[in-house]
């Protein structure tokens, strides 16, 4: 029975990927006749612009996810495989059972999404079409393999356990390289729209399809992209678990999904703390290939919107320390780095001022006369990349100090060198500081290009404290003494809601900053080389951007909800028969909720 | 002094200390929109300040729970109801009513240069420009001193003689003059950037830059190429500021 169960369900999930497949095999046909076809047609009530930015804001939200959840999950099978631990395997399969259930959502929304181009731009994917057919047939191959790949991951999971879970784990990494190479084809469409290579005056791709790949933004959005979609899946995943631990009725089911929670947020934590890089990276290859489109994302018109990226910025450091922080309260032992908490909120909220400060600052004319000019001699001086890098460095540093405490929050080190290797640690991070702050100050005094390159010290320099610091903390609290083992379960309530918020907050921070990565094509759907002129050919405005991105926000979190729902009700009607329904009780799942 | 050990005392007393500091101790003030901004991360750092563990969020409610449900607060609570829609009022009111100043844009801080110009019937290509004064370094100091006499004769009226936006018609204009002396301006432009600005001033700004106005005139009407980047190259020795380069690497 449960046989014909997992067929049927493979089948109708199999069902969008056809579907897709049988779009894309029909694409050069429908090519040819989108020649003799209108540029656009018109998407009835919303607009082919809204209909097509809504669907691909969700898919890409999707996308992000299922890409994002595996990678993770491998490497916590991983652990669980070498370590013979059986929770790390249930939360492993928790994890991927979540991007099972997105699955199918995510190659609908591709399918519908393809459809929308082929249909309402016709003449802008016949364009596409004449550069990438190539690469289409590669991105189904992938797409099947991947497909398959997650779904023997996904079914096979107690049918190649024991001897043959290497065999299992493998599956696991090949369904993410498959990802991967999929988020790779998929990104050189994107990116050949904002910056395209590899074609001649007449847009003509002149020689091999690699050139318009291998584009000035194609590897800086590559690496940002497999960065925040693990953030991304990490803080969906903890906002999961939230969900299920205020549900939960007994004392060991919160605390499994506290424990689950826990790691979401680590690893989303984890990534994000390297992500502010990698879009700096990323800003400086979009400066580097146009001057006009760099200074539109960060001076002109898309300014604004980095105000509102630092302020959620600003909530995500704040959040994911607070959670750590409230974390510690079930940690016995953890009491005596209570002290730590106040400074490091200090810095946390000067960093977050300072990360949030204005470039041009909103005055009146009052406001203009009584500071000279429209420059203040003090604020302004928070304004510029300087200022912010310094912060953001000093931030991550921060918040990697709140997530050592948090580790070693129960555990006293039974090391005789425990003493030197804790100053070396506090020395290595007090070095770094002082680096990020010394290079932040020299920045105002040098030329621009110079300030650019200090960036790069500044984050060498956090890096390095990370790897010294985890590199004598691990064996320093290698068979350390326990002050208590970890009372998963009664973290505090507000603890969830936060890991919610930062869900919520990350995913619209995915809107904002995608539609700011997009909007600076302004009217060209391929910047310099295919004009938009469609009746949508103005770039909207932050205020309507900004709902429309909110609209679609709250459209993923019901259909996330819903989703999840769905395979809440499977468990339910299963849980009997599965191996992997009777997860593993954690310490302290007993105690009393506070 | 049990009463400074409250929580709730101390997340009012935090709160109201950083307002004095951001309202009163930055001078010269402070716009109030920054405040604002700065006042709300304040408010939100308080709260995880006081409720980042149990016992010191416990600490926090009580006095609130107790004024809210407790007999003997009765009278706390009715003039609470009473101060606190009034205050809510009066708020609302000094953000609605109409003020005799026109209300504070939505500026960019530099609008986004095209592609090329066109100067003079020539098309210049702005992406990658580089002055070519920097090349003849023998003369460098010569097209400098040439710079500054058509800075004098034309621009100093309005950027003003230490170049930092206060000339005498600066006063007259909303936005003011540029300040060339702020490290915010042309230290982070290209010399490219400003021959566009300079030859085509306020009327040749980009629409998708608006909101966004410049009394500057197109100075392609008075000024050769020459002539524009001579006072490119005098700006920056003047200031002491050094010109953005492009970026070659991919």
């Amino acid at each position: 029975m449960r046989d014909f169960r997992v067929v049927r369900q493979a089948g109708w999930a199999l069902l969008p990927v056809a579907t897709l497949l049988l779009a894309m095999a029909a694409l050069p046909a429908d090519a040819q006749e989108a020649a003799k076809e209108p540029a656009y047609r018109a998407f009835p009530l919303l607009g082919s612009r809204l209909a097509v930015w809504a669907i691909a804001q969700l898919h890409l939200n999707f996308a992000a996810f299922i890409l994002g959840v595996p990678i993770f999950a491998v490497i916590i099978e991983i652990i669980g495989w070498r370590t013979a631990q059986e929770r790390y395997d249930w939360l492993s399969h928790q994890f991927v059972k979540l991007t099972f259930a997105a699955f199918s959502t995510t190659a609908l929304l591709g399918s519908f999404l393809l459809f929308l181009f082929v249909a309402y731009y016709p003449r802008f994917w016949m364009y596409m079409t004449s550069i990438f057919f190539p690469t289409y047939g590669i991105y189904a191959l992938l797409f099947f393999a991947e497909t398959f790949t997650v779904y023997l991951w996904y079914y096979g999971w107690d049918w190649l356990s024991g001897p043959r879970k290497w065999i299992h784990v493998g599956l696991g990494v090949l369904s993410n390289l498959f990802g991967t190479a999929i988020l790779l084809v998929a990104n050189s469409w994107v990116t050949f729209m904002m910056s395209p290579a590899g074609i001649d005056e007449s847009g003509a791709l002149k020689g091999s399809v690699w050139a318009a790949i291998n584009n000035y933004t194609w590897m800086p959005i590559n690496i940002h992209r497999l960065i925040a979609n693990i953030v991304f899946g990490g803080t969906i995943a903890a906002a999961y678990a939230a969900f299920r631990f205020l549900g939960a009725t007994s004392d060991e089911e919160r605390a499994r999904y506290d424990w689950m929670g826990y790691v979401g947020n680590f690893v989303a934590l984890s990534a994000f703390i390297v992500l502010p890089f990698a879009g700096y990276y990323l800003g400086r290859e979009v400066y580097a290939f146009n001057q006009t489109m760099g200074i539109t994302m960060m001076g002109g018109f898309m300014s604004w919107l980095w105000i509102i990226q630092a302020i959620l910025i600003g909530i995500l450091f704040l959040g994911s320390n607070y959670y750590l922080w409230l974390g510690m309260e079930r940690i016995p032992g953890s009491e005596r780095y209570r002290k730590y908490v106040p400074p490091m909120l200090i810095i946390l909220t000067l960093g977050f001022l300072i990360w949030a400060t204005p470039r041009t600052l909103v005055v009146t004319m009052d406001e203009v006369r009584a500071m000279g000019g429209t420059h203040h001699p003090v604020i302004g001086v928070f304004g510029v990349m300087s200022a912010k890098n310094t912060v953001v460095n000093l931030m991550i540093l921060t918040t990697f100090l709140s997530y050592v405490l948090y580790r070693r929050a129960n555990r006293v080190s039974t090391r005789s060198w425990a003493g030197t290797g804790m100053a070396v640690q506090w020395a290595a991070m007090g070095i770094a500081a002082a680096i990020v702050t010394y290079y932040g100050v020299k920045g105002y005094f040098v030329e621009s290009i110079v300030r650019i390159g200090y960036s790069v010290y500044q984050v060498e320099a956090v890096l390095g404290a990370i790897v010294v610091v985890m590199a004598i903390d691990i064996p320093m609290f290698r068979g350390a003494r326990s002050t208590g083992a970890i009372r998963w379960g009664t973290i505090a309530p507000r603890s969830q809601y936060v890991l919610i918020l930062l869900a919520v907050t990350f995913t619209w921070l995915m809107g904002l900053m995608g539609f700011a990565r997009s909007g600076i094509r302004q009217h060209w759907h391929v910047y310099g080389v295919m004009r938009d002129n469609s009746v949508d050919a103005v770039t909207p405005a932050l205020g309507y951007a900004a709902n429309v991105i909110t609209i679609v926000t709250i459209v993923f979190f019901a259909l996330v909800t819903f989703i999840f729902w769905l395979g809440g009700l499977g468990e339910r009607g299963q849980a009997a028969g599965h191996a992997h329904a009777a997860a593993p009780v954690l310490a302290g799942g007993s105690n009393p909720r506070r | 002094m049990n009463f400074l050990r409250s929580r709730f005392v101390q997340a009012v007393l935090i709160l109201i200390a950083a307002f004095v500091v951001l309202r009163f101790g930055i001078r010269p003030p402070a716009p109030w929109s920054v405040v604002q901004l700065y006042m709300t991360i304040v408010l939100l750092a308080v709260l995880i300040y006081v409720s980042a563990d149990s016992d010191s969020w416990r600490e926090f409610v009580h006095p609130i729970r107790s004024t809210l449900v407790e007999p003997d607060k009765r009278h706390v609570r009715l003039a609470l109801l009473v101060v606190v829609p009034l205050l809510l009022g009066y708020y609302a009111y000094t953000q609605a009513a109409a003020r005799p100043q026109a209300p504070p844009e939505l500026r960019a801080v530099h609008p986004a240069p095209p592609a090329a110009i066109q100067f003079r019937g020539k098309e210049l290509t702005i992406q990658g420009l580089d002055n070519p004064l920097r090349k003849d370094q023998a003369n460098l100091k010569k097209n400098i001193a040439a710079g500054g006499e058509i800075y004098i004769r034309n621009c100093v009226y309005c950027h003003g003689d230490n170049l930092d936006g206060k000339g005498h018609f600066a006063y007259g204009f909303n936005p003011p003059p540029a300040n060339f002396q702020d490290p915010g301006t042309i230290a982070m432009l290209q010399e490219a950037y400003l021959f566009w600005r300079i030859a085509k001033g306020g009327p040749g700004l980009p629409k998708e830059s608006t909101p966004w106005n410049s009394a500057m005139p197109p100075w392609e009407d008075r000024l050769d190429e020459q002539q524009i980047w001579q006072v490119i190259v005098y700006l920056y020795d003047a200031t002491g500021q050094a010109p953005r380069r492009w970026e070659t690497e991919h």
